[in-house]
């Protein structure tokens, strides 16, 4: 049917009132165009177009000085996985990227316990929840620099760890490549467990009290309540988290580039994206390797909601 | 029986208040050691073993910081760009979470899901394009094209849309009987209505504003445009590691938020019992 032309909505309804006055269904047809038009424009440009377009850059050579590009085929692809010099940043980047994913658990596990050890009301507990989320508010350069501060070499850690015994001389906690990307996802860990405790916490209070009552008077312990209850109507909030966690330790980059700028066999996929693009300025190269980053996020969704998924159906 | 209970219930809350006290620690201690730190002398910053608390206390640190580094030029940056930043999002989010949470039109249902589809495809790769886009609307270095990727908040058009609708028809249909137009009743009514909404993603949206650091990063070229955060992880490369100067500059960098937070605080946690609930 369409939407008829803007003209045949306007009609002179009252004299002396105004001039011309559009009737209601006029002025709803043009609320909606005027109301959506920038946002949906500008959603186009930076979000929808940038797809398709860094689908195309990456089949192409971009000339940053004359914006033209032209079409190469799989080069840039072939480049990223043969050029002998190329591949070894380019998996040393991706294994770091998925050696990330070992985050995920830790933090889901560290946020339900948050989340349950503050859903109680306890005085002090709006307090408590607020130290666990200044981790969230303050960002990750004042974090990631506070962190910095600690795993110094003659920092606060290495001499708690040497006086106490666990460790003999200092650790280059950032510096040595054995243990700086376990740093770095210390430091992503600690950075993001308030947030995800938010998620449960919502989660927790849409679980209906009732039926902890009905448990409790048929004698179910907190444990079983926590483990029959609480975890299994958990499951929409953990679909979320686990989500939104892989997601995000798959594109680490803010905590790489503020603790050791990609050095100390750290740099994951998305610090090498970032150092092609502006480092280096080769632009379609950074392009194929966003989109073979796309590619695997897309795959660990689908994965994810698949498990979470199916789970919830029999539930 | 009754007795063994109540000594099982005590000790569960003996651990529950110590684990809560310890995550306490955990999280605050970090940042108490980096104030401590920006209070130091230079006799305290080297000592081994360190120190807990400086042992003279002094405001050298601060005062180098606002002497010798446009420390309030940042600020101002800061705030600019989160002013415009957070301004955009909430206009573009009243805007076109209405026709979408009202109106009945062809396509709308079509159109919202195209707005949350982002949501669930990864969009990083959007970094090196957005650049070039950028620079060809000549927008490098300026704070509207840090801004203006993120002004449309796709989270806020989905938040603003739920509250549209939970705007009782009842209210609508009387206004329009009463002869208010379409503008006004949007202006008058709804928008008052959904304020409490709005509220909630000022609150979210400044935080983002504030601590974004990736996309200045990349956008802006003269260091005296510098966002704070940016300015920063800048000074933390160029300070050569002096930790008493960097120290001071991230309480600086930090309490503005702080301070925000605190007045805020229930807002984040029942913005996203708000958000999560449907």
């Amino acid at each position: 049917m369409g939407i008829p032309p803007l003209v045949h909505y306007i009609t002179a309804e009252r004299e002396g009132e105004s001039a011309v006055k559009l009737s209601r269904k006029g002025q709803i047809y043009l609320i909606t165009v005027l109301f959506l038009v920038v946002p949906l424009v500008l959603l186009g440009a930076f979000t929808y177009y940038p797809v398709i377009r860094g689908i195309i850059l990456s089949f192409a050579d971009y000339n940053i000085l004359t914006g033209e590009t032209e079409w190469v085929g799989f080069a840039n692809y072939r480049h990223i996985f043969q050029s002998p010099h190329f591949r070894r940043f380019f998996w040393r980047a991706l294994t770091n990227s998925f050696r990330y994913l070992m985050v995920v658990p830790f933090i889901q596990f560290g946020s339900i316990l948050l989340a349950v050890l503050v859903n109680k009301s306890f005085p002090g507990v709006r307090l408590a929840r607020a130290v666990y989320y200044i981790p969230v508010i303050t960002g990750a350069v004042v974090v990631s620099i506070v962190w910095q501060l600690i795993f110094q070499e003659r920092g606060l850690l290495n001499y708690i760890l040497t006086r106490i015994g666990v460790i003999s001389r200092p650790i280059l906690w950032l510096g040595d490549p054995r243990v700086a990307l376990y740093s770095c996802m210390f430091v992503t860990l600690w950075r993001g467990l308030g947030f995800y405790m938010v998620i449960y916490l919502a989660g927790l209070k849409n679980i209906p009290r009732e039926l902890y009552e009905a448990a409790a008077i048929d004698g179910a312990s907190g444990w079983h309540q926590l483990w029959y209850i609480t975890l299994p109507l958990l499951r929409r909030s953990m679909l979320l988290c686990f989500t939104l966690s892989t997601i995000a330790a798959l594109q680490v980059f803010e905590e790489i580039f503020l603790l050791t700028q990609g050095g100390a066999n750290t740099s994951t996929i998305l610090y090498e994206i970032y150092n092609l693009a502006f480092n280096r300025f080769q632009f379609s190269l950074a392009a194929a390797l966003s989109v073979i980053l796309a590619l695997f996020l897309v795959v660990l969704m689908v994965i994810n909601f698949k498990f979470f998924g199916a789970r919830r159906k029999e539930a | 029986m009754n007795i063994m209970r109540k000594k099982k219930k005590i000790m569960w809350s003996v651990v529950r208040y110590t684990l809560i006290l310890l995550f306490g620690l955990f999280f605050a201690f970090p940042f108490l050691w980096a104030l401590s730190t920006s209070f130091k002398g230079a006799e305290d910053i080297l000592s081994w073993p360190p120190v807990l608390f400086p042992r003279q206390p002094t405001l050298d640190n601060y005062r180098y910081v606002f002497n010798e580094i446009p420390m309030l030029r940042y600020f101002l940056n800061s705030i600019i760009i989160t002013g415009l930043g957070v301004f955009l999002q909430l206009v573009f989010s009243a805007l076109a979470a209405y026709p979408l949470a009202k109106f009945e039109f062809k396509g709308r249902d079509l159109i919202f899901y195209l707005i949350l589809a982002p949501m669930l495809i990864p969009v990083q790769g959007a970094l090196v394009v957005n650049f070039i886009t950028i620079m060809r609307l000549q927008l490098v270095d300026t704070f509207l094209g840090v801004v203006i990727p993120s002004a449309v908040s796709i989270f806020g058009i989905f938040l603003l849309r739920q509250h549209y609708q939970s705007v009782p028809r009842e209210l609508e249909d009387a206004a329009r009987i009463d002869g208010c137009s379409e503008f006004r009743l949007w202006w008058n009514i709804e928008l008052p209505l959904v304020k409490p909404a709005l509220g909630t993603l000022a609150i979210f949206s400044f935080v983002a504003y504030w601590n974004s650091f990736l996309w200045p990063l990349i956008v802006l070229r003269d260091t005296n445009k510098y966002p704070l955060q940016v300015a920063i992880a800048h000074l933390s490369t160029g300070l050569e590691q002096n930790y008493r100067y960097i120290t001071a500059s991230l309480v600086v960098a930090a309490l503005p938020i702080l301070l925000f937070f605190i007045f805020t605080q229930r807002y984040f946690i029942e913005g996203f019992e708000g958000a999560l609930k449907e």
